[in-house]
């Protein structure tokens, strides 16, 4: 059930250039589903910056309701909260959307791909996928070495690939470089990252079970303003339309627009 | 003692708070939040007669204390809304204001005519005033002979009161309030968004999809205010006002200035329990500042003796 109340910062550092680690200790943590579902945080006092935030998931301990969010600073809402320190608190909404599914037969092989600030939610879904004895391949896109992170922990769950565009860390290239090269054989597909990169992975994997995260720019993150639409690609579909709040933000490759 | 009752043309408000249209979709999602019979009314999101898609996204863009939105009346049509979301609103004991839209005379006609069937619609709200849609809309809103027919052909059909929504993107909301008077509207709500347009730093273009979209919350509060309280003296049927109320003091503010009760919007969309809180920090502030009944103070700010006084 979707909840709202205030979350406790256990801790908040800067992981890499911008990039903020965000630990919430909160009972809303008891409400979390699923890997791939997100919150949307109340960032400043007043009524500027009005809207709530949406930020994935990252990682949850259940059992100390705690969970942690990696995300980057780019405007004003981000910059406030990466200002917060530990012992304050931070208004949250959520679980909010559906994520990923995680239910396959043990052995099967999992292709996890995250492009820049989408790689978080891969974590926690990596996680789970090898708790139930899934093989887990990682594929990681940063835009360069200081905007890399989380490396060291997807390589502790599995065989992780890491590629810059410009070369500074790992190999230099795109994801679906990797891909290309490496030719792997593998039970499903999941994604999050920048929408030219989904594109391209559902376009070069029509046969294969794929499962991708959007973004959409949003408002009350529920389901209710109509702010976050996207078109089916079926035009048969009886409503023509998702919302990637609440119907989404994972869809499976093919069922909207990109 | 209920200081919170309000009766206005079709509607018996428990108390005079209620979600403003397209904030609040048909109830679904706050439904799970808190019991949406506690609230003074629904006003429904707009609905057309054939399901709308409405405009490509972005569809929303923030600004200082308020937000733009270019959401183009998306809708299930008139059929899934009479079939399952009146319905489905049913079970809660509250009254639903139907808001309707459409880009023809007939349009309005066709929705209002059916919508005023339903057992559990009290009232409509005509939105003469959607910023956001390429026909209509806005030009019933702004050119009050056309707002005057349309009032009068829909008051024609409908078997309930109708109450008609302003637009703020007029000279004078005035001509526009008595317009619709003439035409036999049971009451105003307003305001509307107010047209406007937000572009992006690193490309210099416009951030929404649709180019403009409707501006709402705190900061069109004081413009809300001002038109409410210019409306209020020169019609003489009941207004429910809005525009960036979030919290009890912002309701109160609207009543003063001549409103009979209010609609929370954006406020919806950013604390899903905000309805409920207003409710109850009101009775608390009406407590605080000694007023008996709301309607004591409607229109408090221009009326000369103030005590005893209801507005219309
Ligand atoms: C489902 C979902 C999950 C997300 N998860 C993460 C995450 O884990 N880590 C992370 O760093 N970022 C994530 N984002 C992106 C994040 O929401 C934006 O970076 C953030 O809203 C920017 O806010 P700001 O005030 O710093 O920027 P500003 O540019 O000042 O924001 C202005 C407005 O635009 C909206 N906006 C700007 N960029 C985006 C965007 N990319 N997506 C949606 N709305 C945007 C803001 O919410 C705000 O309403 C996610 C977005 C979505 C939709
Ligand atoms: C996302 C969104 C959707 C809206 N949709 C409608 C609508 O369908 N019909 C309508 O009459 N007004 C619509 N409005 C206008 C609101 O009902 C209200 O008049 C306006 O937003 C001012 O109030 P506020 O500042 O409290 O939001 C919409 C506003 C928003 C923000
Ligand atoms: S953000 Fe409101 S419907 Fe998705």
């Amino acid at each position: 059930m979707k909840k709202i109340g205030e979350m406790k910062i256990v801790s908040q550092k800067e992981i890499a250039k911008n990039i903020f680690q965000l630990i919430l200790q909160g009972k809303l943590v008891s409400e979390i589903e699923r890997p791939g579902q997100f919150v949307h945080m109340k960032v400043g006092e007043g009524i500027d910056p009005l809207l709530r935030r949406p930020i994935s998931i990252c990682e949850i301990d259940r059992e100390n309701q705690i969970m942690t969010c990696i995300y980057r600073t780019e405007g004003k809402g981000t910059t406030w909260l990466s200002k917060k320190q530990q012992g304050e608190y931070i208004n949250v909404l959520g679980p909010l959307g559906n994520g990923f599914p995680v239910q396959m037969k043990s052995g099967k092989v999992a292709l996890l791909i995250g492009g820049g600030i989408g790689v978080p939610p891969l974590y926690e879904l990596s996680k789970q996928l090898r708790n139930r004895d899934i093989q887990v391949i990682h594929v990681l896109g940063f835009q360069t070495k200081s905007a890399v992170f989380l490396t060291k922990e997807f390589q502790r769950l599995g065989v992780t690939y890491i590629v810059t565009d410009d070369g500074s860390y790992g190999e230099k290239g795109f994801v679906t470089d990797v891909l290309k090269k490496q030719n792997f054989d593998f039970d499903r597909l999941y994604a999050c990252g920048p929408t030219p990169m989904l594109k391209a992975l559902e376009q070069k994997f029509p046969e294969k079970e794929v499962y991708l995260s959007l973004e959409e720019r949003m408002s009350c993150g529920i389901g209710a303003c109509f702010a976050c639409i996207r078109p089916t690609k079926d035009r048969e579909d009886k409503k023509g339309y998702r919302k990637i709040c609440s119907d989404g933000p994972v869809f499976q490759a093919g069922e909207v627009i990109l | 003692m209920n200081r919170f009752s309000v009766s206005l043309p079709g509607l018996q408000l428990k108390n005079p708070i209620m979600p403003a249209s397209g904030c609040f979709g048909f109830g679904r999602e706050f439904a799970e939040f808190y019991d949406l019979s506690i609230l003074g009314a629904i006003m429904i999101k707009a609905t057309t007669v054939e399901p709308r898609y409405g405009n490509p996204t972005p569809r929303v863009a923030e600004t200082p204390g308020g937000m733009l939105n270019a959401i183009g009346l998306q809708n299930p049509g008139l059929k899934k809304v009479m079939e399952e979301e009146l319905p489905w609103l049913s079970q809660f004991d509250v009254p639903i204001i139907a808001n309707i839209a459409g880009s023809t005379v007939e349009d309005y006609v066709s929705v209002a005519k059916e919508i005023s069937e339903a057992p559990n619609v009290h009232a409509l709200e005509l939105n003469i005033s959607c910023p956001n849609v390429k026909h209509g809309g806005i030009a019933f809103g702004t050119v009050p002979d056309v707002a005057k027919e349309v009032t009068k052909r829909v008051k024609n059909v409908s078997r309930v009161p109708v109450y008609v929504k302003l637009s703020p993107n007029v000279t004078d909301i005035r001509l526009m309030a008595k317009a619709v008077e003439d035409g036999g509207a049971d009451g105003i709500t307003m305001i509307n968004t107010l047209t406007g347009l937000r572009l992006d730093m690193k490309t210099g273009k416009p951030i929404l999809a649709n180019i403009t979209g409707g501006l709402s919350g705190p900061a069109i509060k004081p413009i809300a205010i001002r038109m409410v309280y210019e409306v209020s003296q020169t019609v003489n049927i009941p207004i429910i006002g809005m525009g960036g109320i979030s919290s009890a003091e912002d309701a109160l503010e609207f009543i003063y200035a001549g409103a009979s009760a209010v609609a929370v919007g954006t406020a919806n969309l950013i604390d899903p329990f905000i309805c409920p809180k207003i409710i109850t920090d009101l009775e608390q502030l009406l407590e605080k500042l000694n007023i008996d009944h709301i309607s004591d103070v409607c229109g408090r700010s221009w009326k000369h003796g103030i005590s005893g006084y209801h507005c219309p």
